[in-house]
């Protein structure tokens, strides 16, 4: 079946079977391996993309329910050849051990300040609730939303 | 992982969702929160997805008459922020507002969480306690089923093949209290039990109780002894211990698994049951 399917600004259409999931459409399509296959039954979060503006499990979506869409992943985070804050923040607090998480993280992380921008570290915690970190680095990560909600 | 293959149709009318939806093996598609998953695992194989995803008439949150009607297409984040969903079935917001994660809330939705019927899931349990009814289309019409008769067991409801839910009718809770708690499992967060209580209370006294438990039993159960043993008491300590034994006594049917033996979940659904009361009574 047909799919377009805007992805960071630039729009796609590809042929693909129908049970194709839209992160293997991200990585395997278009080649954009920032989004992760982390545990594939929708609990991990390190596949989180945005689309039409909102963060998704992008292993709990068939591309071809994305027809038409906007898809944000990490890639097209950045503006102008520079980071986004929260990537910004992510490495200024040491938000990350391996980083196989982080785009995830990151992912569901703009998306809450989009919604909230001053969480508390108890909203903040609770935000990320569908996002593992299996280095449980936790802490930093919790510290880099908190400095990029003050940098914004 | 992949599902195996299906072919995938992209309804553009409830019409053609229930007529395309009518062939064997078809299975509807909503927000796919917990058919993928099933698909993947290969628990499930239709030979045909039928995409309801986009039907505008199965959206929107409204006020009838004295009742909340939700599109089945309603989102479990749309409805734990519908200011009408808040006010009127708050147990429900708060319910959807558990569900899984901030990315399983904006995809996933009511109807396809119903139609489901995890024993684990939070909304079964409370649309059964709110008094919810399921307005079902299918070839052979509409037709509108009470919760207590939807759910019939483990994964199974009353739902006919080819048949759709297009919305799901809340009565107002009024002045009533409610509250729904659960102990979520520490990983997956889905309810060991979840406990629904709606409660209406005049002079101190409780006048009426609805009672429900999911997470703990094949399918959300209504507790007619439990509520019996809350009604006309002030909801006092004592009354709370004999509701929780009543409950207690009532479930004969509990789940067990090795995180959480039947003993156990039994034993706290008595617990429960008394932290929803005091919730509600807040």
């Amino acid at each position: 079946m047909k799919v377009s399917i805007k992805v960071n600004g630039t729009l796609y259409e590809r042929e693909v079977e129908p049970r194709m999931l839209l992160v293997h459409f991200l990585r395997e399509e278009l080649g954009l391996t920032g989004t992760n296959v982390g545990c594939d039954t929708s609990q991990c979060g390190a596949c989180n993309v945005h689309l039409n503006g909102q963060v998704v499990k992008s292993c709990t979506c068939l591309a071809v329910q994305a027809d038409g869409s906007e898809v944000t992943t990490i890639e097209g985070l950045k503006t102008n050849g520079h980071l986004h804050p929260m990537q910004e923040a992510f490495w200024e607090k040491h938000g990350l051990q391996c980083g196989f998480c982080t785009p995830g993280m990151i992912m569901t992380s703009v998306a809450l300040l989009q919604s909230n921008p001053h969480p508390t570290d108890a909203e903040i915690r609770h935000g990320l609730e569908g996002n593992l970190c299996r280095c449980t680095g936790y802490q930093n990560i919790v510290a880099a939303v908190k400095a990029a909600a003050e940098i914004k | 992982m992949y599902p195996s293959n299906f072919d995938y149709q992209r309804a553009a009318s409830v019409a053609e969702a229930i007529q395309k939806g009518a062939s064997d093996g078809a299975k509807f598609l909503a927000g796919g929160h917990s058919l993928l998953p099933a698909l993947k695992l290969r628990l499930n194989e239709p030979e045909s997805l039928v995409d309801i995803g986009r039907l505008d008439a199965l959206r929107g949150i409204s006020i009838s008459g004295s009742s909340l009607k939700i599109g089945a297409l309603s989102t479990h984040a749309q409805i734990a922020s519908s200011a009408d969903v808040k006010k009127h079935a708050p147990a429900l917001a708060s319910a959807c507002g558990q569900v899984g994660d901030p990315a399983v809330r904006n995809r996933g939705t009511l109807g396809g969480n119903l139609a489901h019927a995890d024993p684990a899931s939070d909304p079964p349990t409370v649309v059964l306690a709110l008094g919810g009814k399921l307005h079902l289309q299918g070839s052979g019409g509409n037709r509108v089923v009470a919760a207590e008769d939807f759910f019939l067991d483990l994964f199974t409801t009353d739902l006919h093949p080819g048949e759709l839910i297009t919305a799901v009718e809340i009565p107002s809770i009024g002045q009533a209290k409610s509250a729904y708690v659960k102990m979520a499992h520490p990983a997956s967060r889905y309810a060991v039990v979840g406990v629904c209580v709606v409660l209406e209370v005049s002079g101190g006294k409780c006048s009426q109780a609805r009672v429900a438990v999911g997470g703990a039993t094949p399918k959300a159960t209504l507790s007619a002894a439990a509520a019996k043993a809350l009604v006309g008491s002030s909801l006092d300590d004592a009354a709370l211990n004999a509701a929780a034994n009543a409950l207690i006594g009532d479930l004969s049917d509990v789940m067990g698994d090795v995180y959480a033996p039947e003993d156990y979940r039994r034993a706290m659904a008595g617990v429960y049951l008394k932290r929803a009361v005091r919730a509600a009574m807040g």
